[in-house]
């Protein structure tokens, strides 16, 4: 997983990676949790890009997440998911929550 | 009913084991030939089912727990997860959507939700403090839009 956090847009991006299940996303969570809390960001953008497995620990890691940051008045947005991802998202409702785009090919904003 | 193929195992109830039970499903639907979807559906389920009985069976705590699948007739897949648990003193309550008894570990409470949209049939039997019985029928090659 890479976490960045670009100070000019106040956008937080995490790329996460593998496998988000039960196992994996106390880790996950922590780590996302210390980067929201360090910088507050106006938006969150979790990158689905590089996952393999999602499931239902995922949507309560996103639904965790808003939370935090919906006091904060900030956004999240949930890209890049592959179809299976996608499945288990829209059976959750979570496009209620927040944002899902599927990003061309390009250069990540770095 | 005539059984084609079988495979059972049983494993410590930790969390690192939700991903060998997903290894396990992904090389007993092998054969079958099941499409990218059907395969992440059942690979999902035995996720959620797995995850429950560690979570919610046993809260953490030391047991087993045991898996069966079976490979029916006409492409059916049979995927039974128990274990030894608290077990689940109200399974109706428990099976609604966004119910959880651990949002404090930001459970979304939709692992049944996910289990009923992925399989066919889905029966649960459970005993309070006796543990929890989980049975699922996917039949392979229905063309299935969620």
């Amino acid at each position: 997983m890479q976490i960045h956090y670009n100070t000019e847009t106040g956008q937080l991006l995490v790329q996460l990676d593998g496998e988000i299940d039960h196992h994996s996303s106390n880790a996950l969570r922590a780590e996302v949790d210390a980067a929201i809390y360090a910088h507050l960001p106006q938006r969150l953008i979790l990158d689905f890009r590089n996952v393999s497995f999602m499931d239902s620990s995922g949507i309560g890691l996103i639904m965790g997440r808003y939370k935090i940051l919906q006091p904060l008045g900030s956004e999240i947005i949930l890209q890049n998911p592959a179809p299976h991802i996608s499945r288990i998202l829209r059976l959750a409702g979570m496009e209620r929550l927040a944002k899902i785009r599927s990003e061309v090919q390009k250069e990540a904003v770095k | 009913m005539k059984i084609n193929n079988e495979f059972r195992c049983s494993f410590p109830a930790v969390s690192a084991n939700e991903g060998l039970a997903r290894a396990a499903v992904s090389a007993f639907l092998i054969p079958a030939d099941p499409t990218a979807q059907e395969l992440a559906d059942l690979r999902t389920v035995i996720s959620e089912a797995v995850t429950n009985a560690i979570v919610h069976g046993y809260r953490e705590t030391e047991g087993d727990v045991y898996v069966t699948l079976r490979m029916l007739p006409e492409r059916t897949i049979y995927i039974r997860v128990a274990d030894k648990g608290r077990g689940i003193p109200d399974v109706q309550k428990a099976m609604e959507p966004l119910y959880t008894t651990a949002p404090e570990e930001d459970r979304a409470g939709l692992g049944f939700a996910i289990m009923q949209t992925f399989t066919d049939t889905l029966h649960v039997r459970s005993t309070p403090g006796k543990g929890t019985v989980l049975i699922m029928r996917r039949r392979l090659g229905k063309t299935d839009e969620a």
